[in-house]
């Protein structure tokens, strides 16, 4: 096969798949279907593994299957890139997107609509194998869309939950809002230089001076307003502040999407486009302290949310903007090496979360953590491999989280200035926090005793193999994922970011050997304080939750548990007023009273008119007969009167 | 240039426009002779004859010269020399495809329409078939006059459509459609007869195109006007639109979806054959103005569907909305704009045609137009709720299908042209996305209504009237230039005659007596 | 040889006798044949005055009239006798459905 065919089957395999099962599912493949899926995005697996070795080997590609919209100087094509960063994101897409359908033979075993389910799944994995192939701006437009269609499939898979429709279709405008700005910033792309691929686009902006322009009557260089705008998107689709809202209530689907959507692969998109676009970025200082800022705010709002809240995917959830945001945070600070190197293990250990609270769902029949505890017992590898990975997340030393977070906050330190330093101050209070919620996560769910009552308790079991191999194999990159990242200190080069250094390039690091083993040594302190307070609060029985609850009368505690009241906030200002705006205003009044009000108040006036008027038909023949024999006289008289005068 | 140097004669071994216009029509008037008791012959012929047209019709998609904006096809014979009126019928680039979507759209209307209509069977398709003969009679039409004469010849049985198969308010709703129409179409007429005065004494279109550029701007402006009145109300622009949502919603299926699919589109094709070739220089001042006009339209025409309760009045409301886009695109006056808003006609025809189709074929079955009554209508009629999904994605400009090629295309050349409005205009995509959403949800998911729980899912009759639209949606979308090849040439000299124009005036300037 | 002004003298009596005959009486039949006074008055006027100028116009114009005036009458007559059918009446102020 010659390497364009492999390029066009990776994501191809998953679409067949999908028009496969979508045309022929419903009648014919029904409960086979996640043979001709997972075949499919195995297919595509094997093909990515073989196209990372490529590129290992230098081969890189860059090229256009066909042009798909020309109008005037506008030619977008479909085309694909393969790059060291596109072989990394092919590889965690399809890792754990293999993983994931293998997982949920097990999962939806028996859901009504289980063809549709793994038609869906195709449809993502080939929709976001679009996405990280794309090389122009239009196409991975359209990935970027397809996953957000995808995610509202899948989030409103049980569509007959109302919470689970709203959810979806929440999932998929709040995206738009994301998508507003990114579609702006694409025109402005080529307003700017007259192309959307890619190479051409990132080729022009060497030596290239941002003129200056005027927004709102601000002053701003282009590039940061162009970089501002497509950023927009990536704050959607990755749940960043203040968009962020969609993430935690797409939990509603079935918790295989959400591992492989809402936490390995769909929500990084964001993360991915910034990392692509860093020709861009690099040349507005201030478009990267935004999104440094934004990141970091986002992952610490997050990780306090998540402290306090009781459904078990809602925590991971959180936990996953919070790790959305480092991962931000590391892009701003200009290390997207580091940042696409927190995607692929954090792609790892939070599959594993996900699905480890799957399992655990699928053996409790609830989410709610207050209705868990002492499963541990009951099962195991679901329970050790949970475990790993959350002392991954913690960042408990050599294994895959621990790497990669040490990296980010490492070059969050050594950005340098003021700024840097904040950031990583922010970036080492979320780890605690990180470290503590995700640990008192595992103490209410596994240890302890089960309160869910007697009845449940005998029926609890560990899950079939088809569930927990692939948590062992995830469990498997959540420890030994980060290995291929050793940072400098420990000797040698960093092989991950020099991988992608041809991409991504290469930041300044300013500091010591000895600041770095402090960052490092703070990191893994405050990991294990986390865990030691998860331990204190939780671990053991005590009403120090309940007495920390109550401080300031439990406002704080209705904060964290609200989530600020940001939805509260938006569905006020955005959703209420809309729909207020259009009963109260547009259709009462602009379009009732006022234009309707012309329209039928014209007509109805020469009614009234005509009404006083047509009194003067009698429909007596002599009184029309008599003022016609007048008016000829009264002609006559003028006629004549005219002519004498 | 002169008149004939711009007309390329038709070729083909019959004069395709005229029989594309007068087959529907010399049909439905024979059809007239078939008794009335007789359905089943009636439908079947009216669908024949339709049928017939539409491959009559395919010429024009496969014979089309894509490589000149001139006229094709053209056939000219004197018509009533003495007002130097001809019977001149011509198709562009900017034309032909809404021939092809009228031929098409008739079809589907007849095979909508197969149980729904029950009585004065005979008389609906007549009408039907003649409605099809006016529609492409506008869009072929090289002369004013002749142009005029089908432009109101439409009227009629459309008015009749509404107003005997129609819902319950119909003649409420035919008298406003009516009495909107004509308003806008007297002023027009004037217009019309002021060009030939000042145009030197012609009907011909590309005569005219030669003449009326050269008028002083206040002129221009006064006729551009005029036009406009008539276009406005068609499109329909912000505010002139009401008529749409009640002709809409009391109108039959088929009477919807030749309403959304052809007839509105006369109005954006009025702009791009008249208004602009004819008054660059009024055109060039009323850019701006027109654009703001049509990003109110966008955004008034969505929210305004966030207070709709009957499922067709939401899609009416939708498609003032998306006619808005269509006229951004149109008077950006660069490629990307006109392009797309030529596309963004097709496509709304396409997708709102689809989606009256499928609001009609439920409506058969429920006899309610009320959102509130349906729900969860996924489970009950899967294969139904995966078209409407279709249809649904499309209109909210999702890649792949062709509202995305559309929208994108407009709003590019609308924000390279005017970036505040076009900052604006984008904020449509979410409104959409908004309401379209909404709608779905609260029809195909949640509880299932136990009114459409025992539904039928569509039948095969009805897939395919509405496979068709599917089709276009992914052909657009997928491989728009399959459709954009068409405009290139036309739309590059629409360009050229607006760039000719004086753009030293401001409106302000003129409205002032420079 | 009888002088013009005797024939408009005669066109005009004839004419006001019809416009009197026309305005005072109630039966419709009445009422008609005051109308064809009228058309002749103006007949008797167009021919003399033909005659006078030596314009064959004129009598052209008299014979247009005459057969307008036929089809009137047995268009008028016809609606006059539907009337009577229908309302058992031919006095005018009872057929006033016109009215506004």
């Amino acid at each position: 096969m010659d390497i364009t065919m492999v390029h066009i089957l990776i994501p191809a395999l998953p679409f067949l798949a999908f028009l496969v099962n979508g045309l022929l599912g419903a009648r014919l493949i029904r409960d086979q279907a996640h043979w001709v899926a997972t075949l499919a995005v195995a297919g595509s697996w094997v093909l990515s593994v073989m196209t990372l070795m490529d590129v290992l080997h230098g081969k890189t590609f860059y090229g256009n299957i066909y042009t798909w919209i020309s109008s005037g100087g506008l030619d977008v094509s479909v085309g694909f890139s393969i790059d060291p960063l596109t072989a990394v994101m092919l590889i965690v897409v399809t890792t754990v997107s293999t993983l994931v359908h293998v997982y949920s033979v097990g999962y939806m075993h028996g859901e009504r609509g289980y063809w549709r389910f793994y038609a869906y799944l195709s449809l993502f994995t080939f929709s976001m194998l679009m996405l990280v192939m794309s090389n122009n701006f239009v196409q991975l437009f359209f990935g970027w869309e397809a996953v957000g269609l995808c995610s509202y499939l899948l989030i409103g898979f049980y569509y007959d939950k109302e919470a689970a429709a709203v959810a979806g279709s929440k999932a998929f405008i709040v995206n738009r809002f994301g998508d507003f700005g990114f579609a702006l910033g694409v025109f402005l792309v080529f307003l700017t230089f007259g192309s959307l691929d890619y190479r051409t686009v990132f080729a022009a902006l060497s030596g290239w001076e941002s003129p200056v322009v005027e927004v709102f009557g601000l002053e701003a260089d282009l590039v940061t307003v162009i970089a501002l705008l497509l950023f927009c998107g990536a704050v959607g689709k990755s749940a960043q502040i203040p968009l962020h809202v969609w993430l935690p209530d797409a939990m509603e689907g079935p918790t295989p999407v959400s591992a492989l959507i809402h936490a390995a692969t769909m929500v990084t998109a964001g993360v991915f486009l910034v990392a692509r676009c860093n020709p861009l970025f690099n040349l507005s200082a201030t478009a990267m302290s935004t999104v440094a800022i934004v990141g970091a705010i986002t992952s610490l709002f997050a990780a306090t949310i998540a402290l306090v809240q009781n459904d078990i995917k809602r925590v991971v959830a959180y936990s996953t903007i919070s790790q959305l945001g480092y991962m931000v945070l590391a892009c701003g600070v200009g290390a997207y090496s580091a940042g696409i190197f927190h995607l692929y293990t954090h792609a790892f250990f939070k599959a594993l979360l996900f699905l480890g609270a799957g399992s655990v769902i699928h053996a409790v029949h609830d989410q709610d953590i207050r209705n868990m505890g002492g499963l541990f017992k009951h099962m195991k590898i679901t329970a050790i491999t949970f475990w790993i990975a959350s002392l991954s997340i913690s960042g408990f030393p050599l294994l895959a989280g621990f790497f990669s977070k040490d990296e980010i906050l490492w070059m969050a330190y050594a950005s340098g200035g003021v700024q840097g330093k904040l950031l990583w101050l922010v970036g080492t209070l979320v780890a605690l926090l990180t470290a503590f919620y995700s640990f008192r996560l595992i103490f209410l769910t596994f240890h302890g005793e089960f309160r869910g009552g007697h009845e449940k308790e005998h029926h609890l079991h560990e899950s079939s193999p088809v569930i927990t191999v692939p948590l062992i194999i995830l469990c498997v990159g959540a420890v030994a994922s980060g290995w291929v990242g050793l940072p400098p200190v420990f000797g040698m080069e960093n092989q991950f970011a020099h991988f992608l250094q041809p991409v991504l390039g290469h930041p300044e690091a300013h500091g010591t050997h000895a600041e770095e083993w402090m960052v490092m040594g703070v990191s893994v302190a405050v990991g294990l304080l986390g865990i030691g307070a998860a331990w204190v609060l939780y671990g053991r029985r005590s009403d120090l939750p309940a007495r920390l609850g109550a401080l300031a009368n439990g406002v704080p505690y209705r904060w964290l548990l609200n989530k600020y009241y940001v939805d509260e906030l938006y569905n006020l200002v955005f959703i209420r007023a809309t729909v207020a705006a259009a009963r109260n205003v547009l259709v009462a009044v602009t379009d009732g009273a006022v234009i309707e009000g012309i329209v039928n108040g014209v007509p109805a006036m020469i009614g009234r008119i005509s009404e006083k008027v047509r009194g003067l038909q009698t429909g007596v023949l002599h009184h029309y007969a008599s003022i016609m024999a007048f008016g000829v006289l009264l002609l006559f008289a003028i006629v004549i009167g005219w002519g004498g005068g | 240039m002169t008149d004939l140097d711009s007309m390329i004669p038709n070729t083909l071994a019959y004069p395709i426009l005229t029989v594309l216009t007068f087959l529907p029509i010399v049909g439905g008037l024979l059809l007239m002779l078939v008794p009335s008791s007789s359905h089943r012959l009636i439908r079947t012929s009216a669908l024949g004859m339709t049928l017939l047209t539409f491959l009559l019709s395919l010429p024009l998609f496969t014979s089309f010269d894509k490589s000149t904006w001139m006229m094709q096809f053209t056939e000219n014979r004197p018509w009533i020399e003495a007002w130097n009126i001809n019977y001149s019928l011509g198709v562009d680039g900017i034309s032909v495809l809404f021939v092809l979507l009228s031929t098409l759209v008739a079809i589907l209307c007849v095979l909508i329409s197969w149980t729904a209509i029950e009585q004065k069977v005979k008389e609906f398709h007549v009408a039907i078939l003649i409605i099809e003969g006016a529609m492409i009679g506008v869009f072929c039409s090289l002369d004013l006059f002749l142009f005029y004469v089908f432009w109101e010849a439409m009227l009629i049985p459309m008015y009749l459509l509404i107003g005997i198969w129609g819902g319950p308010g119909r003649l409420y709703a035919t008298i406003k459609f009516f009495l909107y129409t004509l308003v806008g179409s007297l002023l027009m007429l004037i217009g019309i007869i002021t060009l030939y005065l000042k145009g030197g004494q012609t009907f011909s279109i590309p005569e005219l195109m030669a003449q009326a550029p050269g008028f002083s701007v206040e002129l221009q402006l006064t006729l551009w006007v005029a036009f406009f009145a008539a276009f406005a109300v068609k499109v329909p622009m912000f505010p002139v639109h009401t008529w749409l949502p009640d002709a809409h919603t009391e109108a039959p299926t088929a009477g919807s979806v030749i309403l959304a699919a052809v007839l509105i589109k006369m109005g954006a094709y009025g702009f791009l054959r008249f208004s602009i070739p004819f008054f660059p220089g009024a055109t060039q001042l009323m850019a701006v103005p027109m654009m703001a006009l049509s990003v109110v339209a966008i955004v008034y025409g969505a929210v305004i569907c966030y207070g709709q309760t009957d499922l067709k009045r939401l899609i009416a409301y939708s498609s003032v909305s998306h006619m808005g886009f269509v006229t951004l695109g149109i008077f950006a006056l660069n490629t990307q704009g006109l392009e797309g808003g030529i596309l963004q006609m097709l496509n709304h025809g396409v997708v709102t045609g689809g989606l009256f189709l499928m609001v009609g074929a439920v409506y058969e079955r429920t006899h309610s137009r009320e959102i509130a009554y349906y729900g969860g209508m996924a489970r009950s009629l899967p294969v139904y709720a995966v078209f409407f999904m279709v249809l649904t994605l499309s209109a909210i400009g999702f890649p792949t299908t062709n509202g995305f090629i559309g929208e994108f295309l407009i709003l590019l050349g609308g924000f390279a042209r005017h970036k505040p409005l076009g900052v604006v205009a984008a904020t449509g995509v979410i409104l959409g996305a908004g309401y379209m959403l909404w709608l779905y949800r609260r029809v195909f998911f949640q509880e299932t209504s136990e009114n459409v729980s025992a539904l039928q899912d569509l039948t095969g009759r009805e897939i395919v009237a509405v496979l068709p639209m599917l089709i276009f949606v992914f052909w657009i979308g997928l491989y728009p230039n399959a459709f954009l090849g068409f405009m290139h040439a036309s739309v590059e000299h629409l360009i050229a005659q607006v760039g000719q124009a004086e753009e030293t005036l401001t409106l302000a300037q003129v409205l002032m007596g420079r | 040889m009888v002088p013009l002004s005797w024939y408009m003298g005669l066109s005009a009596a004839v004419f006001s006798i019809g416009i009197f005959g026309f305005l005072t009486r109630r039966n419709i039949i009445i009422m008609f044949m005051s109308i064809e006074l009228m058309l002749n008055a103006v007949n008797i006027n167009l021919v003399a005055m033909s005659h006078y100028l030596q314009d064959i116009r004129g009598q052209v114009m008299v014979m247009f009239i005459i057969a307008v005036a036929a089809a009137e009458a047995a268009i008028g007559l016809a609606i006059i006798i539907a009337i009577f059918r229908n309302r058992a009446t031919v006095h005018v102020d009872e057929i006033n459905e016109m009215k506004g």
